[in-house]
Formats: structure tokens, sequence, C-alpha cells
């Protein structure tokens, strides 16, 4: 509030409605008591009107058995459990291809990006074909391309691809081996876990050394190795305690290993590539943001062409780039639910689909599935914001 | 703050619990047109014919409705509906009736708020495969992928079946029955599990149809039939009373060629039905010839059935158990009196 240089003469209180300050107050509280009575009524109103029409309310019905099957799950499910837990299996289903959808998508995306810009005409001319088309066709065509088209290129299970006969392909999805650990297998991830904390305390020990003293390690290559050789050496000493279950053909399909379905591969791919050609013109924007100037400043120090990019390009760049970049992810997480048109067990398809149908509480399940996408949208948010705040320019 | 609370509280008690309702049938003739919930696209229950028409005996249960209600079977908005929205546009008024191949159970019709008028097929689900697989029984079928539909009470039958014969599947649940074709033609699956009705129609739609064969098995009971909102009994009444008199009238010899000289006939069931003699038709608010509407405009249930999926059809499915009572089957309607 405004701060008044002088004390009031004094005299009587004037009355709160001619005080600004409370008077904002009251009028604040009003509001906020309006829209709860308002939501108030709409709550009570549609119960009231859902009991007369006959329609069961409630969350009772998550207890209930689900009946029904799902063919993708990450953690154990049958027909036999509840339809809380077709609940998690979908929210679950999302966050995987989520995830890793927006995992290929920056990869994909920054590649991309950063070809658009290349000096070699060819590559330029790709990328840029890349993101115009990906750019430009409707998602939805784009998942059913993945699916319908290349599905039925694919062959049955009988003439299965292979490599190696370890890794099948087929119209039924992908087959990989899976890794069975036996006892002792539990000293590798504490040696991953030991080479982590070694490379973190390297890099830091490294970078104040260079402050004091000038001298430097390439801790990035001392740090890989260590990550990467630490666990080797322990796997290899402990005489390699992993069989592999390997896919084979039984009766109608490949029983055993890890089974990719189709419905997956082909979302994922979609959304990967959508998503990516929006993150490459971010990129590129992000990348054009930063005046020329700055690059022929940083060589005139005598910076090499790496550092340039390093350290004077990218944490500019990146001031640019990471506020669309977030709503790219959002875009991706969302679009996800797009699943429910090739059947990839995401949470609209078993949540809101099915467990909607099967028990027609439409009002429950919508609004918790209405709720999950508002909260991760929001923890997303809120890192990349935490991301975008650490990566600002601190102005001096 | 007391303020804002007491002034919301008023208006709740000012206001109360708004509920609407009013009856459907004033409804349905204040806008001189039926909306009926059907599906988009199976045919033989539901489909669009080369001159964008919707037939089907799904349609022509509704149209019958219609007939009875409006006096014009033409009157009828058809508004296609995929099964994970039907309960809900039927719930939330979209629709005036649901007549969408939809399995009545004890569950949809305590806990949603419907009601389930009549059964107009009795339907068993069933599967099929693909002829080179050779599978002759569908306890074969350990392993295999299997297509349905989304919501369905297929995709809960699928998963008692396997539970209980032991045998392992992988569900690929789809929305509609254009996609789950879809799926099972590409490969995807090697079973296509849904009501044996649909499957004989999704069979004539494959660019071979005897690259695939329906198995013996019946795998369970589906009673499908038309369904209202709870509430109205009177719109209740019509719709079922609706598909009855196209019982009754098959199994009086009734047909939509010779009903204008049934008015004169002796019979007193007849009389009664086409309204000769007292008015039956008044208890549902409805004119004394309700019924002989019915019959000229849509026919008796065996014309609607045979144009449709029976002998005068593409499909030629038997009767079964959907014959009268009087001709080895379940069909059976109380009598007009």
């Amino acid at each position: 509030m405004s701060v008044r240089p002088q004390a009031r003469p004094a005299g009587p209180k004037p009355p709160f409605w001619r005080d600004r300050a409370k008077r904002a107050l009251i009028f604040q509280l009003l509001l906020v008591a309006a829209v709860a009575a308002f939501l108030l009524y709409i709550i009570g109103n549609t119960q009231a009107n859902l009991s007369a029409r006959g329609i069961t309310t409630g969350f009772g019905f998550l207890n209930n058995t689900a009946g029904f099957g799902i063919v993708q799950s990450l953690i154990d499910y049958s027909s036999q459990s509840t339809y809380g837990r077709t609940f998690v299996v979908g929210l679950l289903n999302t966050l995987l291809v989520s995830a890793l959808g927006v995992l290929a998508a920056t990869i994909i995306g920054f590649t991309v990006g950063i070809a658009r810009l290349s000096p070699n005409w060819l590559i330029a001319r790709l990328a840029n074909g890349y993101i115009e088309i990906f750019r430009n066709i409707p998602l939805l065509l784009q998942i059913f391309f993945w699916y319908f088209a290349v599905l039925r290129a694919m062959p049955a299970a009988r003439d299965s691809l292979s490599i190696g006969e370890v890794i099948f392909l087929n119209v039924r999805g992908l087959y990989l081996p899976e890794p069975l650990f036996e006892s002792g297998f539990g000293l590798i991830p504490l040696a991953f876990g030991v080479a982590v904390v070694a490379s973190i305390a390297l890099v830091i020990w490294n970078r104040r050394r260079h402050e004091a003293t000038g001298k430097r390690l390439p801790a990035g290559w001392i740090s890989l190795a260590l990550i990467l050789g630490l666990p080797m050496l322990v796997l290899v000493a402990t005489g390699v305690p992993v069989t592999w279950d390997v896919p084979e053909l039984r009766g109608f399909n490949f029983r055993g290993g890890i089974t990719v379905i189709p419905e997956f591969l082909a979302l994922w791919l979609a959304l990967s590539i959508y998503t990516a050609s929006f993150i490459a013109e971010i990129v590129r924007s992000g990348i054009q943001a930063i005046p020329h100037g700055q690059t022929e400043a940083a060589q005139a120090l005598s910076l090499p062409r790496n550092l340039v990019l390093r350290l004077v390009v990218v944490p500019q760049a990146m001031r640019v780039i990471i506020p669309p970049l977030t709503s790219q992810y959002l875009n991706l997480i969302k679009n996800s639910s797009l699943a429910t048109a090739i059947g990839y067990p995401d949470l609209v398809s078993v949540f809101a689909g099915t467990t909607l149908n099967q028990t027609g509480q439409a009002i429950e399940v919508i609004a918790m599935t209405m709720a999950v996408y508002l909260t991760i949208s929001l923890l997303v948010s809120m890192f990349m914001n935490w991301f975008n705040a650490r990566v600002a320019l601190v102005e001096r | 703050m007391r303020n804002g609370l007491s002034w919301g509280a008023g208006a709740l008690v000012l206001v109360g619990p708004l509920l609407v309702q009013a009856a459907t049938l004033d409804e349905v003739r204040e806008r001189d047109q039926l909306r009926c919930g059907v599906n988009a696209a199976q045919p033989g229950f539901s489909a669009l014919d080369d001159e964008d028409t919707y037939r089907g005996l799904d349609t022509d249960v509704c149209r019958a409705i219609a007939a009875a209600a409006l006096g014009d079977a033409g009157k009828v908005q058809f508004v296609p509906l995929d099964s994970v929205e039907r309960f809900t546009a039927l719930q939330s008024g979209e629709v005036d009736v649901l007549s969408r191949t939809t399995t009545w159970t004890s569950s949809r019709d305590t806990t949603l708020g419907v009601n389930f008028t009549g059964v107009s097929y009795y339907d068993g689900q069933a599967f099929m495969v693909a002829s080179d697989l050779g599978v002759q029984s569908a306890l074969e079928l350990d392993g295999a992928a299997v297509c349905t539909q989304s919501g369905t009470t297929s995709e809960l039958n699928l998963a008692d079946y396997f539970r209980v014969n032991d045998m392992a599947y992988e569900p690929v649940v789809f929305d509609s029955p254009e996609q789950s074709i879809g799926g099972f033609e590409a490969g995807r699956c090697d079973v296509l599990s849904s009501d044996a009705s649909q499957l004989y129609a999704q069979r004539m739609q494959l660019a071979d149809p005897d690259s695939a064969v329906v198995l013996p098995e019946i795998i369970s009971k589906e009673p499908l039939g038309p369904a209202v909102r709870q509430g109205d009994d009177q719109w209740f009444n019509i719709v079922k009373w609706s598909l009855f008199a196209m019982l009754n009238a098959e199994e009086m010899g009734i047909t939509r060629d010779n009903v204008d000289e049934m008015l004169d006939a002796e019979d007193p069931d007849i009389a009664r039905l086409l309204g000769r003699d007292g008015n039956y038709g008044e208890g549902m608010g409805l004119p004394a010839d309700w019924a002989y509407e019915i019959i000229r405009q849509v026919g008796n249930y065996d014309e609607v059935f045979a144009r449709n999926v029976g002998e005068g059809s593409d499909f030629n499915i038997a009767r079964g158990l959907n014959a009268l009572w009087t001709e080895g089957g379940i069909q059976y309607a109380p009598p007009v009196r």
C-alpha cells in the first residue's frame, strides 16, 4: 500500500468503507465467496439431478472389479483387478509415452533445428523439408499413418524380421530379449551410482581448479569413461550375473521377452516426429536470436568454435528457447490422449473410455482424468519455469 | 466473509436444485421429431445406404416409435453414437431413445439411470478368425491377440472366457467397429470378437469374406434392445409397446401390405391391436391407431427382420432364438387388451 509520508492528523478514525485497503479486501472476499457459493450450488445441483435420474454417484466404483483386460501394463494387472488399478495402469502408460516422446522429440528437434542452420545446402534443405512436412499434417493423420500404413507392411508372426534371432519385428510389435537379473546384480547399479557421484565431484573440482590456476582436465571424457567403465568392470568381475529371456514363437505369437506393442510404437513415433518439427523451429529461432556480433566477439577472444557455442551462443539461446519449448512439451503430453484412436491403452482409452463406459460414472471419471492432465501439465510447467529461471540472463 | 457466505447460502435456498424433467412425449411432439441414438455403421442394424438413409433393424425400431408417437415413421433424426458415448447421450437428453445394439445387463439397467424396454434381437458373443489359421474351436485360441471394441460387454466376456478356460490373450481395444475390423484385416489380431450378428456383418465387409470364419462357440447372452431414461413411465411404455406391436402383428399375420384389409377382420385381437375396438393407445397418450401406423409404415417384426438381417438381406441370418414363441423361438409379446 501507499506509504504516507506524514502522520495523519489526529481525529476520529474514518469508517472502514472509506479506507481503500479495507474496501479492496472486502470486495475480494466477496468475490471469492460468490465463486465458492456458485461451485457449491453447481455440485449440489448435479448431485440432486443425478440421484433424481437414478444414476449412481460417488467414487465407490474404484474398488470394484474391472473385469476387462489391458494389453500393456507397467504394473501387475489382470481382469480381476479393480477400476482404481485401471486408473493407475492408464496413467503410467500415458506417462511412459509422454516421457519417451518428450525425450525423442527433444533430441530430434535439436538435431533438426541445428541442421536447418547448417552451411551445407543439402542438410539445411532436408531439415527444412522435414519441418514443413511434419508440422503441417494433422497429428491424428500421422498417428493413423504410422499405425495402419506402416503396420500393414509388417510381416506376420511366422515371417518376422529378426536381428540375430533374438530381436523380432512383426505386425504384432517388437519383441526384445528381457534381462533376468541373478543375485549379485545389485552391485552394478551401486557401481553406477558411485561413478555418477565421482563424476559430479570431479567436474566441480575441475571448475574450481580452472578458476584458480587456469589449468583443466578433460573432465567430460573422464566422467563418461567412469560412468560406463566402472559398472562394466563390476559386471565382468562378478561374472555377468544376467541371463536373457529370448522371445520364441509358440502358437499364435512370440512368448517371453519384452513386447513393445505396435500401438505404442506408432503413437511414440508420431508424437515425437510431429513435436520435433516445432521444437526444431524453436531451436533455430533461439540460435538466430543471438546477434552475430556475439559470435564474432568470442572469436576475437580466440575462443575455439565449440567453446563459442557452449559458452556464448547456447546459454543465451536457451533463454529464448525454453518458454516455447515448455508449451511444446505440454502439447505433447496432452496430444498423447489421441492414443485412444489406435487403441493404445493410455489414461483416456482405458479409464475415460472403458472404465467410464462399464461403470457409467462419467462425471467422476472425467473429473479425475482432467485433474491428472492438469497436474502433469502444471508440474512440467513448474519444472521448466525453475529451469528457465536458472538459465535466464542475470542482469548485473 | 460472513456477508458473502450468507449471500451464497441465500441464493442456494432461493433457487434450489433445478430439476429439468419434462415428459419426453411432449418434447418429441413439440419438436415434431424423434431423436434416436444409433450405430454409425453397422450393416443390418444401422448403416447409411446408397441414398444416405439409415437402414437396419435398430433404425426400424426408431421408425416404429416415431410412427406411434408422431404418426409419421419418417420423422426421426438419427444420431450416430459410438459405444463409449451412447449412455451419456441418452442420460443427458441428447437422444430420446437409444436403439444401438446395446446389451441389456443388470448394472446398465440399475446404475446408469436408463431402462431397457425389451429385446429387439437376441444375440450372443462369438469369435471370428482368419480361415488359414485352421482353428476349429475357441478353446484353441490360447495366446491369441483379440480385437474388440472399447466399452462393450464383449470386452468383459472376453476376459471372463479366457480366464475361466485358463488361456492367455492380448486384448487390442478400438473405439469403433470400423477400426476393429481394420486391425483384424491388418493382421494386428488373430481374432475379432463381438456379437455374432455384428461379426457376420463385418465378415461381409472384408475384401474377401471367405478369408475368415466365425467359430461356432457362443460365449455369452447378449439381449439387444432399446433403452430410455428412467423417470418417464409414459415414454417407457410407448417404446416398449412399439416393439410389442410389431411382434403381435407378426403373430396375427398382419403385414404392411394387408394391414388395411385387416382393419375389417373379425378377429377381436386384431381389432384391438389396430384400434377398431377400444382405444389402447390412450393410456400412453397416443391415438387409437398407434399400432396401425407402425405396421402400415414400418411393418411387422418378421418384415423388419427379413429385410435388414434375414433372408431379404445380404446376411441371411436365420431367425433362431428370434423366431416367435409359436415357432420355436423366444420372441413373445404380451397381448393387447
